[in-house]
């Protein structure tokens, strides 16, 4: 059996967030995931991902780049669970967790 | 459609809707990561809270512990942390007196990628939960969730003071598709929705007296009958007990070997039973054989 794959990226630019109450979005589910957003010191936006599907590196690369390019967001770390959730659901749950930590109904 | 349905809400929008409003304060909150130790071995990933969300809250101005299981992770599987929240909850209880602890149930029961850790889990949550009954502090489940309440929460459930559930909740030992493997589709089709809503539903478990309030599956009913069980205490004195396992007794007889659940509302003095898996739940709360409401709380 092969075990979940653990990713990293870092994104700079950016601006720096004020301090938030952390929020949480979605559930680790077959096609699904979950989103912890948190304030973070320094001016980067950091997001690790613990994947059960493996080799999909590339796709994540691409999919949270966008994800930063619509939100220019620093001084925050995204932390996700992913069960084979597909490029689509992943970029609806990322802008779904920013709307909880703007303080929108989730 | 004027409500949400309650069964189609994640454990936390449960939680928003059932106590006062923005009242719910979490212990070990998703942000402190107390996951579970196991899955990572078997390639799965964790749940930030390891599915069950716990706290305490106030519910019509008064003070209650709850907890909410997330049927989508893992079936609400009890694992050892969140089985251990759970029981810590339960015994916080104990120390700081609330006047209620209500859990949001939404279960397959153990975790089986937990083993043995999960059914020590569940066995502690059962004992913690009773502890708290004895203590006197009504001990209230919420049943509404899609995947039902079995296994071990099943078992969880029935030692509460009070059981809501809604006519589309399910609750039971063994689930469906447990049966069929074990014995057969022959004694029991987990594919044939209509025997395993009519076997483990709401109005069944209500016309047998196994649940104490039915209710519509609307968060607002949920939340009105918890707050009306708020002060429903059931002591287990060895009377009650004893009351208890002879009416439990008589129901099995009344059973018999294999009748069917509309044959069994039928023995047990329910008019036209057959109708009944199409009645809403109002219509059913008024059929409930005198016979066995002394089994639930409010029957008389």
């Amino acid at each position: 059996m092969t075990g979940m794959e653990t990713l990293h990226f870092e994104f700079d630019g950016g601006r720096v967030l004020a301090p938030f109450e952390p929020a949480l979005v979605g559930v680790v589910a077959s096609g699904n995931l979950e989103v912890l957003v948190e304030s973070a010191p320094g001016a980067a936006c950091r997001v690790d991902v613990d994947t059960s599907a493996r080799g999909f590196g590339a796709i994540w690369e691409a999919v949270l780049r966008d994800f930063h390019a619509r939100h220019g967001i620093a001084g925050v770390t995204v932390s996700i669970h992913d069960m084979g959730a597909t490029p689509a659901v992943v970029s609806l749950r990322l802008d779904q967790a920013m709307s909880a930590v703007w303080g929108a109904p989730p | 459609m004027n409500s949400a349905s309650f069964a189609e809400m994640s454990a936390r929008q449960r939680l928003a809707a059932i106590v006062d409003d923005r009242s719910f304060h979490e212990w070990l909150p998703p942000s402190d990561r107390v996951t579970s130790p196991h899955l990572a071995q078997l390639g799965v990933p964790a749940a930030f809270d390891d599915g069950v969300a716990i706290g305490r809250a106030t519910l019509s101005g008064r003070a209650i512990f709850v907890a909410a299981q997330e049927g989508e992770f893992m079936g609400g599987g009890v694992g050892e942390v969140h089985g251990a929240k759970l029981v810590g909850l339960l015994r916080r209880a104990l120390r700081d007196r609330p006047d209620a602890v209500v859990l949001l149930a939404e279960s397959g029961g153990v975790r089986l990628h937990e083993a043995n850790a999960g059914l020590i889990a569940v066995s502690e949550v059962m004992r913690a939960l009773l502890d708290a009954r004895a203590a006197g502090i009504a001990t209230v489940m919420l049943i509404g969730g899609a995947n039902g309440c079995f296994g071990g929460m099943g078992i969880v459930a029935r030692c509460a003071d009070t059981v809501v559930m809604s006519d589309i909740a399910r609750h039971a030992m063994s689930g469906p598709e447990v049966i069929e493997s074990s014995n057969g589709a022959g004694e029991f089709d987990s594919r044939d929705r209509a025997l395993v809503w009519r076997t483990t539903g709401g109005k069944h478990r209500w016309l047998t007296g196994d649940c104490d309030v039915l209710v519509e599956d609307d968060p607002a009913a949920f939340r009105a009958a918890a707050i009306a069980a708020l002060d429903v205490h059931r002591p287990m004195t060895l009377a009650a007990l004893q009351q208890e396992s002879m009416l439990l007794q008589w129901r099995t007889a009344i059973a018999g070997e294999g009748a069917d659940a509309i044959e069994l509302w039928t023995l047990l003095g329910v008019a036209d039973a057959r109708a009944v898996p199409d009645l809403d739940a109002a219509a059913v709360r008024v059929l409930r054989p005198a016979a066995v409401a002394p089994l639930a709380n409010g029957g008389a």
